[in-house]
């Protein structure tokens, strides 16, 4: 199978995406310039980390302007699996992909430490080998992170369970300390109605070898794999 | 003509930004400041026939780029002078 890893002008985790899936998943894997228009014929979409478009205006804003976005958007509507990873997340919640928005974080830190965050959905291409209500020790590294939605939309998520990712402790408990960024309901994650795209503020693509501190997020590109080799969340292209 | 237009979060939202500039105002012995917004602003030029047509295209532009719906709300405000006389 294929990931195609987009890179934006600014975007900075576009080859620790890439590594994740070629040399540590063993998987084809191709950075997309966001200038691009084709997806290559990629089975899996990653949106990376970093400061697209210089975080101008406001972090993922002017990305959704990049013409790749309309070939992503494509896919995503045809059922394509999406991951956007922290600014990734920031471009599809601005793109309108997932709803809410971010604000800086709480405490006004730049938080970079490993934090747990807790699946709570398995049925989504990207959570969908993982034993559910895992926590997994993966790395945040972000100034605004901070999950806003209004009380409906936040509700309407909850009720479709669409809150994938959760901060908690390393219990496994979702406690106000656990939640580095002042996220409503510690909330790292999400993802839409159709549960193809996904979002989360954490690196899961930072945490895939034991060497570098912790392999929990590899489980995120595993799941992608299984996801298309099952044909589960395959594109109808 | 130039439209400016004022962003700021929406009351409802928490402004960890501006709570902290308003902690620094107190500790400057501004006790009598009760809060503080930050926001954004940006001044558009824009060739327009009349004060409502540039008010009509900030809100345009406001609502689809400028300011995010979801955490923002905005305010305008039309000269109908030349840019160049608006510069002091």
């Amino acid at each position: 199978m294929k990931f195609a890893i987009v890179v934006f002008p600014g975007s900075n985790c576009d080859h620790d995406a890439h590594y994740a899936a070629e040399h540590v998943l063993g998987q084809d894997a191709e950075l997309i310039w966001h200038k691009d228009t084709s997806l290559r014929g990629a089975d899996v979409v990653v949106l990376p980390g970093g400061f697209a478009h210089g975080d101008y205006l406001r972090t993922g804003a002017i990305a959704r302007f990049s013409p790749i976005m309309q070939e992503v958007r494509r896919f995503a509507d045809a059922g394509g699996p999406v991951l956007g990873i922290c600014n990734g997340f920031q471009v599809l919640l601005e793109a309108g992909m997932l709803p809410g928005a971010m604000l800086r974080n709480a405490s006004l830190h730049f938080h970079c430490e490993h934090v747990y965050v807790k699946v709570e959905q398995t049925d989504t291409p990207f959570t969908l080998a993982c034993p559910p209500g895992r926590a997994l020790k993966i790395p945040v590294a972000h100034g605004e992170g901070n999950y806003y939605a209004e009380p409906d939309v936040i509700a309407r998520l909850e009720k479709n369970r669409q809150v994938v990712f959760r901060y908690v402790d390393a219990s496994g408990q979702r406690t106000a300390a656990a939640n580095p960024n002042g996220s409503l309901n510690n909330i790292a994650g999400i993802c839409n109605e159709g549960r193809n795209v996904v979002g989360l503020m954490p690196h899961p693509e930072r945490a895939c070898e034991l060497a570098i501190g912790s392999a929990d997020g590899l489980i995120l590109f595993e799941s992608a794999l299984k996801a298309v080799t099952e044909r589960a969340f395959a594109t109808s292209r | 003509m130039r439209a400016r237009v004022f962003v700021t979060l929406k009351q409802s939202v928490f402004d960890p930004q501006g709570t902290t500039v308003a902690e620094a105002l107190h500790t400057l012995g501004y006790s009598n400041v009760r809060d503080v917004r930050q926001g954004k602003y940006f001044e558009l030029d824009i060739d327009a026939s009349s004060p409502e047509e540039a008010r009509r295209v900030a809100a345009e532009a406001a609502d689809k780029l400028l300011a995010n719906p979801v955490i923002e709300s905005y305010r305008i405000e039309v000269d109908a002078a030349a840019p160049a006389e608006m510069v002091r």
